[in-house]
């Protein structure tokens, strides 16, 4: 029964990693392919250490395939983070289809910071600038 | 080795190769490096199925170290992107 669940867990698993391969191959845009490969990509390996915790079912097993997807879970979303802002403060293209793009011009040039638009720092003036 | 255990090594085989294509082919720099971290993740799950077809389980710490390596080399490619000079950066 163990081993039915651990491939059936495999299987979804290799699916999901190869959905991640295919999006960051067909995805027009930088960050449309951040979007597919890190969430998928995540689901997928974490299928994959849950199925083998199942195959060798010890306790030291699962410590470890629960830390490795503690540790990925914590930090795919930070190194994508990371990397899109790079990305975009460096200026790389957006889709030609782009329809809205509300940091433009947000960020400064120098210091790569970021700030509020106009209307907000009138409204809040007083209280301080928000930056982030 | 059961049909089921090819089947995944199959696909993931097969991201690993659409994964390779991208880095070849990605116009940009964070492009390339997206596909790298990809492919560092996609070779996580890769050594955990192998560790499972060979009933070794110290093959698991392997997929941990990959993951712990992967994040470290995007954060640094990250900051690498960022503080480069850009030829439209000089004034």
């Amino acid at each position: 029964m163990a081993q039915i669940m651990s491939m059936t867990l495999f299987l979804i698993g290799a699916a999901f990693m190869l959905v991640a391969a295919i999006g960051v191959v067909r995805m027009p845009d930088l960050l449309m392919r951040l979007h597919c490969s890190t969430k998928s990509a995540t689901l997928g390996v974490s299928c994959v250490m849950l199925g083998a915790a199942l195959h060798f079912s010890e306790v030291a097993i699962w410590a470890r395939a629960l830390a490795a997807i503690a540790f990925l879970f914590a930090t795919a979303p930070v190194a994508a983070h990371v990397l899109g802002r790079a990305a975009y403060v460096s200026g790389a293209p957006l889709w030609l289809g782009t329809l809205s793009d509300e940091l433009r011009g947000r960020y400064s040039q120098e210091s790569h910071r970021l700030t509020s638009p106009p209307e907000v720092l009138e409204a809040g003036s007083g209280k301080g600038t928000v930056s982030g | 080795m059961s049909l089921p255990t090819i089947i995944t090594f199959g696909l993931i085989s097969l991201a690993m190769l659409f994964t390779l294509v991208q880095v070849v082919r990605g116009p940009t720099l964070p492009d390339r490096v997206v596909a790298l971290d990809l492919m560092a993740t996609l070779a996580m799950g890769f050594t955990a199925l192998y560790a499972v077809e060979t009933e070794q389980t110290i093959l698991l710490d392997v997929a941990i170290v990959l993951a712990l390596i992967a994040f470290l080399s995007t954060v640094a490619f990250a900051y690498f992107i960022e503080k480069r000079e850009l030829p439209w950066h000089k004034s």
